[in-house]
């Protein structure tokens, strides 16, 4: 067939990406870029959709080989018990090694100190146990699944996102990053973090999990729990959260957006049981995801002052 | 659901003060992008500056040094979705000293929206902008003459604008462009018709983001797939499976059609294209999959698999449109990096034919080094051969960037001719 015959056949129409399958695409190809550029990458997973979204995309982008990086689990000690299950079933499903970064272990070397009061978390301190597990294995590359849709410091951040040797992100000297050309040079003790779904929203990652039917922990589905409101949040009972006077636990039917620390992620009042009812309650809903976040709200520049200092 | 939407990416480029800002504010809100508690904190923000009104620019400036200083110092990207179609706003700063910017923003779009203030017309920055457009060959431009409001919405100030903008666009390549009066403040014809303007019988600027036609954006004749990464998996059940891992690049290709890999020359045919164990018909641009040939041959990260009646060009000496965005500024022969598809050669710049002026497009001759922002047509000789189109033809296979062999810094922004 010569050319001119190639482009008259086509209905052109037809060669075109879902908006599901371009974004697909372009992670695949950032997951794949990782790989060939880096010599020790790695998966920062969260127990979290996003990562979850993540290590399936990795699967597809090697197979049939078997995914060729470690997913590195930061462990803060404060999990839903339903996502460690999770994530244990997850490792022997894809057939993939996890490295446990954990927190209780920065707190009892000294790395760090743990807050107190009635909104303590540990959630800053997982900044520190993360570069230090980066650097005991020598990454040069972790791949995360923040979105740039999530928060208004994390919309200006790059796919290849190059961090000093301190692991210190500077918001006003990123490389500029031009059409699919991911520039991941760096010097010794440098490292990047990689962000493949940066493109994606909230509601792209639930219409991906539903469409590929990508198995998710039951935290995300609408269940009976013991839980108590406090400033408007809904938070799960927990041998971590100190109950203030005068609070007493109720029982309601929530379900949870995001998968943070059990202290500090609120569920929402929720009877959505299947991804098509979460998928029409995203669709409806009018807060954003990290509405539900304490770790947010602290102040306004909560996000781009914890990832200046090497959070994800 | 709107699980088969098409993506459309777009830039907005706009000078300080012509309402870009509140045009993105105006789309998010009308298509119901924008949440309660992002609402809640601009309007907590605005009234903490003393504004008497909600300063929608404060949800795009995310930085701290942006929102002290009331500017947009980077790229921003913004998301929303239509029943139609999903949107990624790659929102650019308009000061002139941030063309790297805009051309960042530019190099994925598939459309620009250029921002015209109704009361001024065409400024410098109207010419910049749309010059950026062209060099980056973005197929689709919508020109939003914007304070329609400001000028008694006169049609006359419209077609006076729309016919100094076809006089000035001629000499620039752009082939699609659309013209729209509108108001970003008040609403009118954004994603409401407006009642203002009985005159105008055009379509909303909605209506155009969602309707361009954006299927052909992509080269769908010229078959390319650059190799990414070689998949081996050396397991029991996959002992020889060699898949070449990469995204389509142009073209289509299927199974059993001849290929021929560049730049050795060696050819063969394919065996199956597939992604996730799933095999697939056919591929085109920007698919992501893996393929499998016939023949053992030699195939590393880098090559270009083609078909033999249809290939790039392979040289070592290659003319560019560059894009000069390093604070330092560039001499002749100074080597960089060079980095093409999923190749990366050292090279050296040779030669500089001209700069441009890119306000008023004249060009500047015998000039021997480059500063940030400037745009030049130069000649870079690579060490090792590239496989390329230009970019005209493929704006994949036709872009590079250039690294500083010292700082590791992207410096450079380079279309092929």
């Amino acid at each position: 067939m010569t050319k001119l015959n190639v482009a008259e056949n086509l209905n052109m129409s037809q060669y075109y990406l879902s908006h599901l399958k371009e974004l697909e695409s372009e992670a695949i190809f950032v997951i794949r870029e990782v790989v060939a550029q880096f010599e020790k990458p790695a998966l920062l997973f969260s127990g979290g959709k996003d990562s979850i979204v993540l290590a399936y995309l990795s699967r597809k982008a090697f197979y049939p080989a078997r995914i060729p990086f470690p997913l590195v689990h930061i462990d803060t000690g404060h999990n839903f018990p339903e996502t460690m299950e999770y994530r244990d079933w997850l490792v022997n499903e894809l057939g993939v090694k996890l490295i446990v970064g954990s927190v209780q272990e920065s707190i009892d070397k000294g790395r760090v100190k743990e807050e107190t009061g009635w909104n303590a978390s540990r959630n800053a301190l997982q900044t520190v146990t993360l570069l230090d597990t980066i650097e005991k294995y020598k990454f040069d590359a972790a791949m995360g699944g923040a979105r740039r849709d999530e928060e208004k410091a994390r919309a200006k951040e790059r796919f290849f996102s190059h961090r000093d040797e301190f692991g210190q992100w500077d918001p006003k000297n990123q490389r500029p990053e031009l059409w699919n050309l991911f520039n991941g040079r760096k010097h010794m003790g440098e490292h990047f973090r990689v962000f493949p779904i940066s493109n994606w929203t909230e509601m792209d990652v639930w219409q991906y999990i539903y469409t590929e039917q990508i198995p998710i922990p039951k935290l995300y589905f609408s269940h009976e729990r013991e839980v108590i409101v406090r400033d408007n949040a809904i938070l799960s009972t927990s041998p971590w959260l100190k109950l203030k006077p005068g609070e007493t636990p109720t029982r309601k039917i929530v379900r949870f957006r995001t998968c943070g620390d059990m202290p500090i992620t609120g569920a929402v009042e929720s009877t959505a049981d299947t991804l098509e009812k979460i998928i029409e309650e995203v669709a409806a809903s009018r807060k954003t995801e990290r509405g539900t976040r304490a770790d947010d709200k602290r102040s306004e520049t909560a996000m781009e002052d914890r990832k200046k200092s090497g959070y994800f | 659901m709107y699980i088969n939407n098409q993506l459309l990416r777009f830039t907005t480029a706009g000078s300080v003060d012509d309402g870009k800002s509140t045009l993105i504010g105006r789309l998010l809100y009308d298509s119901k992008s924008i949440f309660e508690d992002q609402l809640e904190a601009v309007e907590a923000s605005s009234a903490k500056k003393g504004f008497d009104y909600v300063d929608l620019s404060l949800l795009t400036d995310g930085l701290k040094s942006e929102r002290e200083q009331g500017i947009t110092i980077d790229v921003a990207y913004r998301y929303f979705a239509t029943p139609k179609r999903k949107f990624i706003i790659a929102d650019t700063p308009g000061h002139i000293q941030y063309t790297r910017n805009m051309v960042t923003g530019a190099s994925t779009a598939n459309l620009a929206l250029i921002l015209i203030d109704a009361r001024k017309g065409l400024v410098e920055q109207t010419h910049r902008h749309s010059f950026i457009a062209s060099l980056l060959k973005i197929p689709h431009v919508i020109v939003c003459v914007n304070k329609m409001d400001l000028v008694n919405y006169s049609e006359e100030v419209f077609d006076k604008i729309v016919e100094d903008y076809k006089a000035f666009s001629s000499k620039l390549e752009v082939s699609d462009i659309q013209f729209v009066p509108i108001s970003a403040l008040v609403g009118d014809n954004v994603v409401n018709r407006s009642e203002n303007m009985p005159w105008y019988d055009g379509a909303t600027l909605m209506h155009m983001l969602e309707t361009v036609h954006i299927e052909s954006d992509y080269n769908h004749i010229d078959s390319r797939f650059p190799v990414q990464y070689v998949i081996r998996p050396q397991s029991k059940e996959y002992p020889d499976f060699r898949g070449y891992a990469g995204r389509i690049g142009g073209g289509i290709f299927r199974p059993g059609e001849e290929i021929m890999v560049l730049p050795s020359g060696f050819t063969s045919k394919i065996k199956t294209i597939e992604l996730g164990g799933k095999l697939l018909d056919e591929a085109f641009a920007p698919m992501s999959v893996t393929m499998t040939l016939e023949d053992e041959i030699d195939i590393s990260r880098g090559d270009i698999i083609a078909k033999p009646n249809n290939h790039p060009q392979t040289e070592q000496d290659i003319d560019l449109m560059l894009c000069w965005m390093n604070q330092r500024p560039v001499n002749l022969n100074t080597k960089l990096y060079v980095r093409h598809n999923t190749k990366e050669v050292r090279g050296v710049l040779k030669e500089i034919q001209y700069k441009l002026d890119i306000s008023s497009l004249q060009r500047i001759e015998n000039v021997d080094h480059l500063t940030m922002n400037e745009i030049a047509r130069v000649k870079i000789r690579t060490a090792q051969p590239l496989s390329f189109d230009s970019y005209r033809k493929n704006r994949i296979t036709g872009s590079v960037i250039l690294i500083d062999e010292g700082t590791n810094e992207t410096v450079a922004a380079g279309m092929i001719v």
